[in-house]
């Protein structure tokens, strides 16, 4: 057993990812229930601007300690164009058709995401790779901790908390929760709810962002469909926290992120076993996990904490 | 306002359309002919995403062959030409261009594909229009011998030929390799589910049961995920002090850096579809010392490969000619050489079954190509039976050996 701490690090790890990029699936549900299945591919644009930052922005050799931040305003930046640029050209004026119609659009503007970076992003017709941080990896005790996964595990919590502020604390943030909560009445008050939308689509793509470049930094390699899986992943996550909570989206994330790598870890020692332990049968044990959560929750792990859904 | 979204909308979903169909239909040759027959050769492989950089290699080797044999005059009163598809690495797809293939009757043969899985799809299109398909990279030997090859075999198309070795081959060689040279005696395997992963592994830890050597692990990993930290973990717990893994680059380089960063050292051993330099780029510094099977004898070594270099060159292809350059271009050449058998039995012109006579014909060839002597067997495998080891050293490929297989 004295592989449990390393396993129990390497899916907090993929959890916390799942989890960055879960928070904008739910954060744009929670106000306008649109599921933006492009969501992923906002975090695959984002790892492709933070890699043209290091690319073809910055000189040749540039330390990492300076690129990185640079990266990471690039990667948001893109992300945000994006995603904002998909809300007004794309679902604004879908606001008022029936839920199918922006739903099937989000399905298309996933695919065409990924094929206008497959076919007018330099030689991204195959898998790029992406920058490191040099330097061993860390041992604590019997865990090793990848350098590019320090980024991730200072990110996520981080991201987490100056969202929890934002939406708890100023007042564009309660005008997203009273949004959430009633988008008529907060119009009658005075909010302007497209503004709202707009601020929860560019704070999901930013963390998405985020979460992009800790994808590049501890992978070593990114691709035009490197969102597809991991956007569905984190959807699943956002709905096993109980979609439109933002703390949710994060539990969910990391509780996914664990139970798949525990599957793969020790399902197979079971007696009988063997056969459905490996990798390729963890996202069916993931989502085993899921269905027996919404068969006794089916609001999710934390549920759909109206108030503070936003 | 409703109008303005609805052809928004419309407008938009054309855009994704066209762009989705723009990689299909890329790279259909065009059809002059300048008198005479023209005789156009199929190439089936993918041209984009992860494996692109052995498909163009494969495409551009034919486009060689085509015109060198075009150069030479090799068949009086024939223009060959080629016209490529890509398959995507996806059996839908390469289905779906054996029927395109099938449907253009101035294809007389095709070359490829690249991977087992998509050959699978298309063979049974080729078969019933009786056109010639070589592959020049396919190692799984269901597609030759039948699914119970390893008891009976069977022939179940007879329009398939391959100038590849087979896994049945290529697996027992590096376990061989690994158990007698390497010296190592515990092994993690690992797959990715897919028909020549699966093949590849389950060839490999036959032999090297045999041998006595002991399998400390299996697992099967998801080709769609890219976090294999879970596997790794496990790996290095196994105490394994070789992991063989039967898969493909794109997954492999992955995995071995992964691997490696648990805090193992077992170098990764796989076969054909790992050697290639991007492998190397995917897995970092950490894979030197990791070793690859590959079906043939490195052409730069190969006396017989050094005009096929030299006009690789000079043909200014953008892309390397990859692991598969070699044999996708002696492809070409076995349909050369079986046209110009049909079309000098018919007296300077093509018969009307041209297409059942050419595949009988390719039944038959036998000559000196780059990667040597090319002849097929009586289920179509390629009797030249020729494997090498390669390892990563500072980060490049090196020839290890080169052997022939005898035996199993």
């Amino acid at each position: 057993m004295n592989e449990l701490p390393q396993q129990l690090v390497n899916g907090l790890l993929l959890g916390s990812m799942y989890g960055l990029v879960a928070i904008g699936y739910t954060m744009v549900y929670g106000i306008v229930q649109l599921i933006n299945f492009a969501h992923g591919e906002i975090f695959m644009t984002g790892a492709f601007g933070a890699l043209t930052v290091y690319a073809y922005v910055l000189p040749d050799g540039t330390s990492m300690w300076v690129a990185l931040p640079l990266m990471l305003i690039g990667g948001i930046l893109v992300a945000v164009l994006v995603a904002v640029g998909a809300e007004r050209f794309a679902y604004r004026p879908l606001r008022n058709a029936p839920r199918l119609a922006p739903l099937i659009t989000a399905i298309g503007l996933s695919l065409a995401l990924q094929q206008a970076v497959w076919a007018w992003y330099p030689e991204a017709k195959s898998a790029r790779t992406f920058p490191q941080i040099g330097g061993g990896p860390f041992q604590i005790g019997n865990v090793t901790i990848q350098t590019g996964d320090i980024f991730l595990l200072i990110a996520a919590p981080i991201s987490m908390a100056f969202l929890a502020y934002f939406v708890m604390k100023t007042r564009t943030g309660r005008g997203m929760q009273a949004t959430a909560q009633d988008p008529d009445t907060a119009r009658l008050m005075g909010i302007n709810t497209d503004r709202i939308i707009v601020i929860a689509f560019a704070l999901g793509a930013a963390f998405a962002a985020v979460g992009g470049v800790a994808d590049g930094l501890k992978y070593g390699q990114i691709d035009f469909r490197m969102g597809f899986i991991l956007g569905l992943k984190a959807f699943t996550a956002a709905v096993l926290g109980g979609i439109g909570n933002i703390y949710g989206a994060m539990i969910g994330g990391v509780v996914l992120g664990i139970a798949e790598t525990l599957a793969t870890a020790y399902i197979a020692d079971l007696p009988g076993m063997a056969k459905f332990g490996t990798q390729s049968w963890a996202d069916v044990w993931a989502f085993v996990l899921l269905i027996l959560v919404l068969l006794f929750r089916p609001q999710g792990l934390l549920g759909e904490r109206v108030a503070d859904r936003a | 306002m409703r109008q303005r979204s609805l052809i928004a909308i419309t407008a938009a979903l054309a855009a994704g359309a066209l762009t989705l169909t723009a990689c299909g239909s890329r790279d259909s040759g065009g059809s002059d002919s300048k008198g005479g027959t023209t005789v156009i050769i199929g190439v089936d492989a993918p041209l984009t995403g992860d494996l692109s950089a052995i498909g163009l290699g494969i495409k551009n080797s034919v486009d060689l062959a085509v015109k060198q044999a075009n150069k030479q005059k090799a068949v009086d009163g024939v223009t060959f030409q080629t016209q490529a598809l890509d398959d995507q690495a996806q059996p839908s797809s390469g289905q779906q261009n054996a029927s395109k293939l099938v449907s253009n009757k101035d294809v007389y043969g095709v070359v490829g594909p690249l991977n087992s899985s998509v050959a699978q799809s298309m063979q049974k299109v080729f078969d019933d229009a009786k056109l010639v398909e070589v592959s020049p990279a396919n190692t799984n030997p269901t597609l030759t011998q039948g699914d119970n090859w390893q008891k009976s075999k069977v022939r179940t198309y007879k329009s398939y030929f391959r100038t590849a070795t087979t896994d049945a081959i290529q697996g027992p060689f590096a376990a061989q390799y690994v158990f007698n040279k390497s010296k190592k005696k515990k092994v993690f395997v690992i797959d990715d589910k897919k028909t020549y992963g699966a093949g590849l592994a389950s060839t490999f830890s036959e032999e090297f049961k045999k041998l006595g050597g002991s399998i400390v692990g299996t697992e099967h990993i998801n080709p769609d995920t890219k976090d294999y930290s879970a596997v790794a973990t496990k790996v290095k717990n196994s105490g394994a002090d070789v992991v063989y893994y039967g898969g493909e680059y794109p997954q492999a380089g992955p995995l071995s850096k992964q691997i490696k960063a648990a805090g193992t050292k077992a170098p990764l051993v796989s076969g054909d579809a790992v050697y290639d330099p991007t492998y190397i780029k995917l897995a970092g510094p950490a894979s030197n010392g990791d070793m690859v099977t590959s079906v043939g004898a490195p052409l730069d070594q190969l006396p017989s490969a050094k005009d096929f270099l030299a006009n690789y060159k000079a043909g200014g292809y953008a892309q390397e000619y990859g692991a598969y350059g070699g044999y996708a271009y002696d492809s070409a050449w076995a349909i050369i050489q079986a046209v110009k058998k049909v079309v000098e039995d018919n007296s300077g012109k093509l018969p009307s079954d041209a297409r059942a006579k050419i595949t009988a014909a390719v039944q038959n060839v036998s000559f000196d190509g780059v990667t040597g002597k090319v002849s097929f067997d009586e289920y179509g495998d390629t009797t030249n039976k020729q494997l090498t080891v390669y390892s990563v050293q500072s980060g490049a490929w090196k020839t290890v050996e080169s052997g022939t297989y005898n035996g199993g």
